[in-house]
């Protein structure tokens, strides 16, 4: 219970643009540089010393940028799914302002993961594309956040602006998962799955290790974006209230 | 009660203003006409491109089409007065839904086969391209609606409606489509209608609350 009561009071005092600042402005200066600090470590470990394929040789050396981005896109997006839940329930402010400010990473990291996807494709699949189910989902969840930034610039009211976001985001989540199964299902119709990544959950402690360390830092640095973005809308947004002219 | 006067009040203004009815059936036959010019009119080749014509040009007529559905009521401020109105918006957005979809989705339905006959395709699959598209437009039309719902008070909400809703068109487009495919190879086709249909059922129940809710977001409420 005593749990549960710090959670929900934590939780309550976040939502407040002010004491989220405060909070952020403490919790920063400690997080970006282990956020840094991670995922070099993570990604100089996986490109240069881990060992190499005994298939694939150097080139599978991008999943070490590929996954933990492809990690991040879709973790980005639940956490946008989240948010506009709360929002569309509690039409909490700063839900609204995490929308905003989880949207461009999420989809500059599905691009990345797109892009590192096709690098890979053309020397072990002989081709940077291919209408697989894997790609093809990603490219939609690519679409799914271009179209929510899109909603968001469009609407002049910052307010109206995040609550419409949020309910894209609430049915864009749902439909995700429809979308996920609904391209399995196609791809299988038209092709045998030919091309399968190999490895998979075989893949040996020297591989895994970086990998996870790596998917670690990316997300840690995703939470860095988020904060920091979340701290630019919010003093923008509260521009008029008495404790941003304290402040600036 | 709020559902049959909705449901009237919509058919009687489309009635009086049929073009509304007719442009998406035009837009539909157009679109899927300019395949065999674009691309070749060899029947083999249109039959293999057949399903996913008839699919895609059904999808943007009916994006078009619903991209309407709530601006005449913003603009004249009837939705106003329906959200002011002391009574959940679930029902009368239902009775919106279902009359957009019989004026505009039905005619589709009703096209689909002799376009799919034009295509050269399989006569197996023309019962089967029927059933789909009137099994996948509303679904369409209630995912449609959730998109419409929240650019209503925008100026130019057409494009940026696309850019929302094409996306979670996806799964209705696949399984449209797979599915005629499945039934121009002989293959069983029953498991993917009935799995069109639950998305019909689901988003019928599920989307009016969401189009309610985008409602109020878009009249500031």
């Amino acid at each position: 219970m005593m749990v549960w009561k710090t959670l929900t009071r934590w939780y309550h005092q976040l939502g407040s643009p002010r004491y989220f600042y405060r909070f952020s402005e403490v919790l920063l200066p400690w997080l970006w540089p282990i956020a840094l600090l991670t995922t070099a470590v993570g990604l100089v470990w996986g490109l240069a010393f881990a060992p190499e394929d005994y298939q694939q040789g150097n080139s599978y050396r991008i999943i070490f940028i590929h996954v933990p981005a492809a990690g991040g896109a879709l973790l980005g997006y639940v956490a946008m799914g989240v948010a506009g839940l709360v929002n569309l329930v509690w039409r909490m402010k700063m839900a609204e302002v995490m929308i905003k400010a989880i949207a461009p990473f999420g989809a500059v990291l599905a691009a990345i993961a797109l892009i590192t996807g096709a690098i890979w494709g053309k020397p072990t699949w002989g081709t940077y594309w291919v209408w697989d189910a894997r790609l093809t989902s990603m490219l939609i969840m690519l679409f799914l956040y271009l179209g929510v930034m899109a909603l968001i610039n469009a609407i002049p009211d910052p307010r109206q602006a995040g609550r419409a976001a949020g309910l894209l985001s609430v049915v864009g989540v749902i439909n995700v998962v429809i979308v996920k199964y609904s391209v399995e299902w196609w791809q299988s119709l038209h092709q045998g799955s030919t091309i399968k990544l190999t490895g998979g959950s075989t893949m040996p402690a020297e591989m895994l290790t970086p990998l996870l360390i790596s998917m670690l830092g990316i997300y840690l640095l995703f939470a860095v974006s988020v904060l920091w973005r979340a701290r630019a809308e919010l003093l923008w947004r509260e521009r008029k209230s008495a404790w941003v002219k304290e402040l600036v | 009660m709020s559902f049959t006067a909705t449901m009237q009040r919509e058919l009687l203004l489309a009635w009086r203003r049929p073009a509304e009815i007719i442009n998406p059936l035009f837009f539909f036959v157009m679109v899927v006409a300019l395949f065999p010019l674009g691309v070749s009119p060899r029947p083999e080749l249109l039959a293999t491109l057949a399903p996913g014509v008839v699919w895609v040009a059904a999808l943007l007529a009916v994006l078009l089409s619903v991209d309407g559905l709530f601006r005449a009521d913003h603009d004249s401020g009837a939705l106003e007065q329906l959200l002011t109105a002391p009574q959940s918006l679930y029902v009368p957005v239902l009775a919106k839904l279902a009359a957009h979809w019989m004026l505009t989705g039905l005619p589709l339905v009703v096209m689909a086969p002799l376009l799919g006959y034009m295509l050269h395709l399989p006569e197996q699959a023309i019962g089967v391209l029927f059933i789909a598209v009137l099994l996948g437009t509303p679904t369409l039309v209630a995912i449609g609606a959730i998109g419409a719902a929240l650019t209503v008070s925008l100026r130019s909400g057409g494009i940026l409606l696309s850019l929302l809703v094409l996306p979670l068109y996806v799964p209705v487009l696949v399984f449209g489509a797979g599915v005629v495919s499945y039934a121009a190879k002989g293959l069983p086709v029953s498991g993917v209608l009935a799995l069109l249909g639950a998305m019909m059922l689901a988003s019928f129940t599920l989307a009016p609350a969401a189009v309610a809710a985008g409602l109020r977001i878009s009249s500031g409420n």
